[in-house]
């Protein structure tokens, strides 16, 4: 005959084990909800309160090849930097939909745009941005003359743009777009034009 | 025949000195040349002696890493033990893995350890240093060369335009080479300078007395080989970056006489047949300069799992070449290798081989048929001064010779039924070039991305672009 008290000890350490089963369950649960949170670090949408503004937005088409002006209402708030930022987030918005005319990698991100005057932006991309970025040289420009482009059109005054990467100084984008230099608003308002034609 | 006393003492004698005088021939003579590898690096160039161990090339490890930082060595039975600036490196005698910084580390061969000293193959280099270094280290086995970083030093050779019988080669950096001369040869060679293959090894050149020059490797020294038919002297520019080869006075005052009747006599066959350019006849030595874009760890756009950019400009710089040189235009390939020449480089070679036209290829995955770029010049607060031109915007002046050579293309192109676009772009090095600069970027005909690799796609787009330059080659020619 088993004596009473181990069948008592039996009883405690199955309803332990029950205990620690749900309890890891449940751990692990929450350990795939955070990394999931860690991995998609795309960008955070625009504030969807306050007011909005009509904007120009200047989206690539691979497919094409072309620069096309794209009206839309973002919220924008009012310190000219941060709608800098905003405005560049919103046309990053696009390229990481699922529909993206112009693909980028996931996880890029315009870090900061600072706004130094006289005249000069500074646009500080990601890692993500850059490193995964597709390699070749219309698609390079494309991705360059996008960002300058709709940055200068509403935000005007710029006469320069200097592209960074992690807040450092890069050869260039994917292999072809020379980030090296600072761009001259005037010529890139030019390449623009030329690429809102497939001709 | 018996020998007396003092004959015996003779013939001992004379064995002995001929014993030690064969043994002295072979330790002379029969003994091999003691190999060793060159290594160039930012902070030393020095040389490793090489042993052969089992049929391979050995260096000792240590004494390989010693001169570029803080190293030391402790060998346990077995186990070899190497410290560099924080970074162990564990190694076992007779394995062919090692491990870096707790990584595994593949040797090509087994290692060695011999008196305490560590031996690692020669040809587990390309991988094994750059655990320890943090940056590329590349190795020319055939030459025992290793380079550490980015020390290579580029060259270019040319005619002078004033004078075909004199060569001028521009260096990325300074050397000093020793010269040798020989009948129908100058030779010069950089044991102390990490001097980097052209893009062919081969060169020619537009000049009787100067045919050609070979480029070639061997035993930790580059060799470059002039082929000359008169006697040349070298002379160098303050900074070592120039080298000039003219003919000795007496071949100069030779090919200078204007008179047949006072020609010496004497006068070699081959001095006789220096051509000599008078300056209203000078043409450019090399009309074009074509650069394949990318090469090296530099591979440009995936195309496909197989297809490399940089595999195809090549073969396509080589097709165009081809196609130029038929239509009589001399043309240069920048890269005609696997060589990794960085954008800086591949501007000063083109600006300094004073071509008509620089043309860099691209292709790419995205999009059909062909696009013609000219330079998007960046911002500058400079201006140019007196002759010198900013570096950044020294296409500045070509821009509209560039243009119009971009849209000569792009006619030839049309008329071949080719899609093409002519647009500008932020593509360096073209901003950097002072000739007409385009930059040809060649995405397939169709969905079908094999066909940039297609020999017939690749001949008709460089057949149109030859025939675009050549059409407006007299526009070219008179640029300044």
């Amino acid at each position: 005959m088993i004596p009473r008290h181990l069948y008592f000890a039996v009883s405690v350490l199955l309803l332990a084990v029950l205990g620690m089963s749900i309890y890891a369950w449940h751990m692990r649960g929450r350990a795939k909800a955070g990394s999931v949170t860690t991995l998609d670090s795309r960008p955070v949408a625009p504030p969807v309160a306050g007011a909005t503004e009509q904007v120009t937005l200047f989206v690539a088409y691979d497919d094409i090849g072309v620069l096309h002006a794209q009206s839309a209402r973002i919220p924008l708030p009012s310190v000219r930097q941060e709608r800098a930022e905003e405005l560049l987030r919103a046309l990053l918005a696009i390229y990481l939909d699922k529909s993206s005319p112009h693909p980028l990698p996931a996880g890029s991100d315009v870090r900061s745009v600072y706004l130094v005057d006289p005249g000069l932006a500074v646009i500080d991309i990601n890692a993500a941005f850059a490193d995964g970025h597709r390699s070749g040289v219309l698609s390079e420009e494309l991705t360059v003359a996008s960002l300058i482009q709709t940055l200068t059109a509403n935000l005007p005054g710029i006469l320069k743009v200097k592209i960074l990467v992690e807040g450092k100084e890069r050869q260039t984008l994917a292999g072809h777009a020379d980030l090296s230099n600072f761009y001259d608003v005037a010529a890139v308002n030019q390449l623009a034009t030329q690429l809102q034609s497939t001709q | 025949m018996r020998l007396t006393r003092h004959g015996k003492r003779r013939a001992v004698k004379g064995l002995l000195v001929g014993g030690i005088s064969l043994l002295a021939f072979f330790l002379v003579f029969a003994a091999p040349a003691e190999k060793h590898l060159s290594v160039y690096s930012t902070a030393a160039n020095y040389s490793v002696p090489v042993v052969q161990r089992q049929g391979h090339d050995y260096v000792g490890l240590l004494e390989l890493l010693d001169p570029l930082g803080t190293v030391s060595a402790k060998a346990e039975a077995s186990r070899w033990r190497i410290h560099y600036n924080h970074i162990l490196g564990d190694f076992t005698a007779g394995k062919n893995h090692a491990r870096v910084q707790g990584r595994d580390a593949d040797l090509t061969g087994k290692f060695l350890i011999e008196n305490g000293r560590g031996l690692v193959p020669l040809s587990s280099l390309n991988s094994l240093l750059p655990r320890f270094l943090g940056g590329p280290a590349t190795l020319h086995p055939e030459s025992a060369r290793l380079l550490i970083g980015s020390v290579g030093t580029h060259f270019t050779a040319s005619v002078a335009p004033d004078d075909a019988s004199r060569l001028v080669l521009h260096f990325t950096a300074p050397v000093n080479p020793t010269i040798a001369t020989e009948p129908g040869k100058l030779r010069m060679t950089f044991s102390r300078d990490p001097l980097i293959a052209p893009a062919s090894p081969t060169l020619t050149f537009d000049s009787k007395a100067i045919p050609s020059a070979t480029f070639s490797e061997n035993n930790g020294a580059a060799e470059v080989t002039v082929s000359t038919t008169i006697p040349l002297l070298a002379s160098f520019s303050p900074d070592g970056r120039t080298i000039t080869l003219a003919p000795t006075k007496t071949q100069a005052a030779a090919a200078a006489t204007t008179s047949p009747a006072a020609t010496p006599p004497q006068t070699t066959p081959a001095a006789q047949s220096t051509p000599v350019n008078s300056p209203a006849t000078v043409t450019r030595r090399y009309f074009a300069v074509i650069d394949a874009s990318h090469g090296g760890s530099d591979r440009g756009e995936a195309l496909s799992n197989t297809l490399a950019e940089k595999d195809v400009t090549v073969a396509f710089a080589r097709r165009l070449r081809q196609e130029l040189e038929n239509r009589g235009i001399s043309t240069l390939v920048l890269r005609d290798s696997d060589a990794n020449i960085s954008l800086d480089d591949r501007a000063y070679f083109a600006n300094t081989t004073h071509a008509a036209v620089y043309i860099a290829l691209h292709a790419a995955s995205n999009g059909h048929g062909v696009r013609l770029y000219t330079a998007l010049l960046p911002y500058t607060g400079q201006e140019d001064r007196g002759p010198f031109h900013a570096w950044t915007t020294a296409q500045q002046l070509a821009i509209p010779l560039s243009q119009a050579t971009a849209n000569s293309v792009a006619a030839e192109l049309t008329k071949q039924q080719v899609r093409v676009r002519v647009l500008t772009s932020p593509l360096r090095p073209l901003n950097n070039v002072t000739a007409a600069a385009i930059a040809v970027e060649v995405a397939p005909p169709a969905m079908d991305l094999s066909q940039l690799g297609s020999a017939d796609y690749q001949q008709l787009i460089a057949g149109a672009v030859a025939n675009g330059i050549v059409a407006i080659r007299a526009q070219l020619g008179a640029a300044p």
